[in-house]
């Protein structure tokens, strides 16, 4: 198991490293950083725009500049960032946090919700439950992951307006400036997190919901199933126990597969509830061709996907003991 | 597994004579005498069977051609074209405007049917070129197995570990705003998804009988990937294909809705729904429309694609019916 753990590991370095020359050559080549300054009025002096170009490294080739970035890296660097004020690597600390919570809370709302709406449809199969709730599933598997979050933050706008009263938080992570306790604090962005977290966990689950369902059923139909029911087990037992239990275990794959889109789900959810977090980080270093902030965003991301993605293979090791990694 | 008429080279023609014309002809050849007829029925027709009795997916493919027909006849009959401005602003849906206009007077259900053609078209684009390539590369993959699979197959997991709304803002940035390089952006991440599929179906049949057959009478490796694995195959890829072209639409939606897709002077669903986004409260129609519309197509392909499992890969599905 160490065995597999460290070659899983140490086969990730080279992807790595192959997709961020890739990627830093794709941004760097994207567009012109100065050229807001090269455009503003009055004309910014000559001086300042060869300062800029230095300091952003971008007299150096191509090749010198990625080495440069690669180096910086490992002494906890991340670069410069084409806002002068703007340190990368605090920018990423405080925002990574931000978006985790969110995705953290999503997935596990969207697990609990798959796990119940499948085993319930595997159970009732091709009742009115059953048709019903893959409707449901199919219609969130269609939606615009940003066309539901518009939709649930104008029925919080509508609903304040209702009442008379801000009850449901529909801008931002957290009350700028926030001044209280700290459990006032926590409830300030618990209540900050509700809209976007239904969002995402209603447009994450429905894939995950047929997962189960297929999987509850191909457990149900097993053999040793029938066995424990002419035993004399109750059905209840044998669904939780026999049945359940053992079909959970092709969801931590499934999810661990899908972590990537469901950051995409979480960039576009940022975006409409207007929150400082990781998303909002990246399209505003795509859009203003901030290469080292692209790149550290891409970086964190990749490490977090490569690191779940082990995590939920070891797993999968454990849950299963039939899966040997020699 | 879908057998293709073209190599049923069974294991039965092996002990026979060598001069035995190529088999496949034992089946269409000489009925066997029977109290009872048996009617022959192609591929197709078995196929096209099971797709029929899924009833949700006819409707849904009904549906799409009608979305289609919308789209491009209705668009190009209706009085006016996307982009042009009326003289009514920020009108209600009407008889005039069934969906309404906009701030600047634009014609919203004139403005929605463009943006059904792009998604439409960017679905049909990513579906060939994804497909095309994505199967290409899984089967030499999986066909050739040792160091060239592992090579392609990293290539495609390099893909894979990145959100890919994050890569295609980034690409679609670096190329720009139509509707074609937007597609071809998405196409190029989505092969990625189809190789692993078409890998996975090739290593399992690469050690079936009538590809050892198609050996032994000294077929290329070309030959083999291209005549008797990938139509093999095709059933998968097909089914996972379409469950995919839905995705690339969404992707293609947001990407527009972020700012890095279709721009304007032309648009599409996503754009749309990103310009109403401000005025939900004053003009609800022109947020509504334009999602609903994107919906309606996704719900349909994916239901299209959950009746052509059934019908194309009935070992998939041997949980549902």
């Amino acid at each position: 198991m160490l065995a597999f753990t460290l070659r899983r590991i140490v086969v990730s370095i080279p992807i790595l490293l192959l997709s961020s020359f890739i990627v830093f050559v794709l941004v760097s080549t994207s567009g012109d950083p100065l050229e807001p300054l090269k455009v503003r009025q009055p004309p910014v002096p000559q001086q300042t725009l060869d300062a800029e170009a230095e300091r952003l490294w971008l007299n150096d080739p191509l090749l010198a500049r990625y080495v440069r970035w690669l180096g910086g890296l490992f002494q906890g660097d991340f670069g410069p960032s084409v806002i002068s004020t703007q340190d990368i690597g605090d920018q990423i600390g405080t925002r990574f946090f931000v978006t985790l919570r969110l995705i953290a809370l999503a997935m596990i709302i969207a697990l609990v919700l798959a796990v119940i709406v499948g085993v319930v449809s595997a159970v009732k199969q091709y009742s009115i439950t059953d048709y019903t709730a893959t409707f449901v599933g199919f219609l969130f598997l269609s939606m615009p992951a940003f066309w539901l979050a518009i939709l649930l933050k104008q029925a919080g706008i509508e609903f304040n307006l209702a009442v008379g009263d801000s009850v449901i938080y529909t801008i931002g992570e957290a009350t700028p400036n926030f001044q209280g306790t700290f459990w006032e604090r926590v409830a300030d962005v618990a209540g900050h997190m509700v809209l976007p977290t239904i969002s995402l966990a209603l447009i994450s689950y429905a894939a995950w919901s047929r997962y189960q369902r297929a999987s509850m059923l191909e457990v149900m139909n097993a053999d040793y199933i029938r066995l424990a029911r002419a035993k004399g087990v109750p059905r209840r037992t044998v669904m939780v126990r026999h049945g359940l239990r053992n079909a959970l275990i092709p969801l931590t794959t499934v999810t661990a597969l899908d972590l990537a889109s469901i950051i995409s789900g979480a960039v576009v959810t940022e975006r409409v509830f207007q929150w400082h977090g990781m998303g909002e980080f990246l399209l505003d270093s795509i859009a203003t061709a901030d290469v080292y902030a692209t790149m550290a965003w891409l970086l964190v991301t990749a490490v977090v996907v490569i690191l779940f993605n082990l995590i939920a293979d070891l797993l999968y090791a454990v849950l299963d003991p039939r899966i040997r990694y020699a | 597994m879908p057998e293709p008429t073209t190599s049923t080279p069974s294991t039965g023609a092996s002990t026979t004579a060598t001069s035995t014309p190529p088999a496949g002809q034992k089946v269409a050849g000489a009925p066997p005498e029977r109290e009872f007829t048996v009617a022959e029925r192609s591929q197709l027709q078995l196929v096209l069977r099971r797709f029929l009795q899924h009833r949700l997916a006819v409707v849904s493919f009904v549906v799409l051609i009608l979305l289609v027909l919308l789209a491009y006849v209705g668009g190009a009959l209706w009085k006016y074209k996307f982009g042009e401005f009326t003289p009514d602003e920020s009108e209600p849906p009407s008889w005039e405007h069934p969906f309404g206009t906009d701030s600047a007077g634009k014609d919203q259900f004139a403005q929605v049917l463009r943006g059904t053609q792009i998604s439409l078209q960017i679905a049909v684009l990513v579906a060939i070129f994804s497909t095309v390539i994505g199967t290409l590369w899984g089967a030499v993959a999986g066909y050739f197995g040792g160091i060239v699979d592992t090579v392609m197959m990293r290539i495609a997991d390099l893909i894979l570990t990145l959100p890919l709304i994050a890569v295609a803002a980034m690409l679609a940035h670096n190329f720009g705003g139509t509707w074609w390089l937007i597609s071809l952006v998405i196409a190029g991440l989505y092969w990625a998804y189809v190789s692993r599929v078409a890998r996975g179906v090739v290593l399992s049949l690469r050690e079936k009988e009538f590809i050892e057959a198609a050996k032994a009478l000294g077929s290329s490796d070309w030959r083999i990937i291209l005549r008797h694995l990938v139509p093999n195959a095709l059933g998968s890829i097909i089914v996972n294909a379409t469950i995919l072209i839905s995705v690339a639409i969404l992707l293609e939606t947001a990407l527009s809705y972020l700012g890095f897709g279709v721009s304007v002077p032309d648009t599409s669903l996503g754009l749309l729904v990103s310009e109403a986004q401000t005025a939900l409260s004053t003009r609800s129609w022109l947020f509504y429309f334009p999602g609903l519309f994107i919906i309606l197509i996704a719900l349909c392909i994916n239901f299209i694609g959950d009746g052509l499992r059934d019908a194309l890969d009935p070992q998939q599905t041997k949980v549902r019916r």
